[in-house]
């Protein structure tokens, strides 16, 4: 593997070598390498790019790596993964996009990932984008994740977005059945004159589903945020949505709201605070001997922990 | 050693200048274990401030060890092995209280000695090191992680602004236990912002800050009676002007 592509892997999916169990690593836009595994098939769809990741019923603390990475400019990227979860599975799939664009040429990777958790299924998902490279060229990232969740399933999604990306527009949309619960965190840091949309809907259709989705975003220089979240209750269920982003500089963040019942029974909250760092963090941090800049470290990376 | 020379310390309001402090003068001698008190609003922790360089006087110098501080930043006085636990202690989301702890010490803190702060302050430490340092936290806990930040570090001189405010009655003799053993063997001089008596009762010397002057100040066996005096002569007064 080159070293470019070890340090992206690295930065996006933790990964120091080709990781253990089943993995399909993506570069340029062409399939790099892949294993499947006895429990875990993953085949190339035959009708447009991208991948199924079949998960078999039962199968228990496995994982699936599925990292992308792009190493060239100009490289206009969409792939479609679609996750196949069995019944009373319990794994961990981790994704990602790592972009090095040297060029001038944008740089654009669009991953379109649906997920189909079934019965008593345990997912754990983890996705970090990243960007890097000297060139003037913009590094565009733009997924779409669908999940389907069915009865007593549980599917915890990490999407981690810290630097590097110019321009993002991130879809989200869940629909949990009986007894399913969704948990989506979402950090997210923008700089410079980066842009990020996020849209997230969760529609709690099955009783005594539940959801929680938290968003711990930083806004710096005179990048853009918005967020339009929304949880839709439809049957007894219980949804929290907490956004809370730290503003900087001049950048401006948007956080819309909403909350749907269409259930008497369901219980959804919202709550969203945007606001600066404020000094007597910052002194507080400086008694014990920190200077102002890494006092302001220490707080972001804190707060996106 | 800690002088204050000639400080005083003036705002801007609409109506004029606001005096804070009026030409404060004040030593706190190595190794001493200095209360300072009066009335609210007296102006003791804009005192507790211009120490800790959070606040800078008007006019007057603040000296430390022999070398003139008063224009050294909070970092810098930091680095000089001052420190200060706040009156109301910020709420940092997602910054664990073994993260904080570990951040005042300087270094990653083994766990067990995290938990031996925080078990002097009376806190359950199992249940509290991952703790966010947020606003779950009620306000006498998050005071009492406070002081473990102070217990965390080895200062020349430790400030804590109304340790005691918000500390229920059942830990508050621990509290004072723990500074005692802090002024011992932790901190070289530590000052104390305090209304309490038995907080008092730790002290060598004391200090009465008062409409923004040093009122008075004197070794405890000095200054205790006048401020037991004191209170029954406004009672007194207040009993007479009610007549």
């Amino acid at each position: 593997m080159e070293k470019l592509d070890s340090l992206l892997l690295q930065e996006i999916a933790g990964m120091h070598d080709i990781p253990m169990g089943a993995y399909n690593i993506r570069k340029n836009g062409e399939g790099l390498s892949r294993r499947s595994t006895a429990n875990i098939e993953i085949r190339t769809k035959s009708d447009k790019p991208g991948i199924d990741i079949i998960v078999a019923p039962g199968t228990v603390n496995e994982s699936v790596h599925i990292p992308v990475i792009i190493t060239e400019t100009g490289v206009d990227d969409l792939v479609y993964n679609d996750f196949f979860i069995g019944e009373g599975a319990d794994v961990l799939i981790v994704a990602g996009c790592g972009i090095h664009n040297a060029g001038s040429s944008k740089s654009q990777h669009d991953g379109i990932h649906t997920f189909h958790i079934g019965k008593n299924a345990r997912v754990k998902y983890v996705e970090k984008h990243y960007g890097e490279g000297e060139g003037t060229g913009e590094r565009i990232l733009n997924p779409v994740t669908v999940v389907e969740q069915d009865e007593n399933s549980s599917c915890e999604m990490e999407m981690v977005q810290i630097r590097g990306v110019d321009s993002t527009k991130r879809d989200t949309k869940a629909s949990l059945g009986a007894g399913a619960k969704l948990i989506v965190t979402e950090r997210l840091l923008t700089h410079g004159r980066q842009e990020a949309l996020s849209n997230i809907e969760v529609n709690l259709n099955g009783p005594d589903s539940s959801a929680q989705i938290v968003s711990r975003t930083v806004a710096k220089d005179s990048s853009k945020q918005v967020f339009y979240y929304n949880a839709v209750g439809n049957e007894k269920c219980r949804a929290h949505v907490q956004c809370d982003s730290i503003i900087m500089d001049g950048a401006t963040v948007s956080s819309i709201p909403g909350i749907t019942a269409n259930s008497a029974y369901a219980q959804i909250i919202h709550e969203a605070a945007i606001g600066r760092i404020n000094n007597d963090q910052l002194t507080k941090l400086m008694t014990f001997g920190l200077n102002e800049e890494e006092a302001e470290e220490v707080i972001i990376s804190g707060f996106l922990k | 050693m800690l002088e204050l020379k000639n400080v005083s310390f003036t705002v801007d309001t609409d109506g004029g200048d606001l005096e804070i402090i009026n030409d404060v003068s004040l030593t706190v001698p190595d190794g001493s274990f200095t209360v300072i008190t009066g009335p609210n609003g007296g102006g003791k922790s804009t005192m507790a401030k211009l120490i800790m360089g959070i606040e800078k006087p008007t006019s007057g110098r603040i000296f430390y060890n022999g070398e003139d501080i008063t224009e050294l930043s909070v970092t810098e006085r930091a680095k000089k092995g001052i420190g200060y636990a706040f009156q109301q202690p910020p709420r940092f989301k997602g910054l664990t209280v073994r993260r904080l702890l570990s951040l005042a010490a300087g270094s990653e803190l083994p766990e067990d000695e995290c938990c031996g702060y925080l078990t002097g302050v009376g806190l359950c430490s199992k249940d509290y090191l991952n703790r966010e340092m947020d606003a779950s936290l009620s306000g006498g806990e998050a005071k009492r992680i406070e002081i473990a930040t102070l217990m965390a570090r080895n200062l020349g001189l430790a400030i804590f602004d109304e340790p005691e405010a918000g500390i229920d009655l059942w830990s508050f003799s621990m509290l004072v236990e723990s500074f005692k053993s802090m002024s011992r063997d932790k901190h070289n001089s530590v000052i104390v912002i305090s209304h309490q008596e038995r907080i008092m009762s730790l002290a060598d010397r004391m200090a009465v800050i008062a409409g923004g002057r040093l009122k008075s100040e004197g070794t405890k066996e000095e200054i205790l009676p006048t401020l037991m005096g004191e209170f029954t002569q406004q009672c007194e007064f207040r009993g007479k002007e009610g007549l």
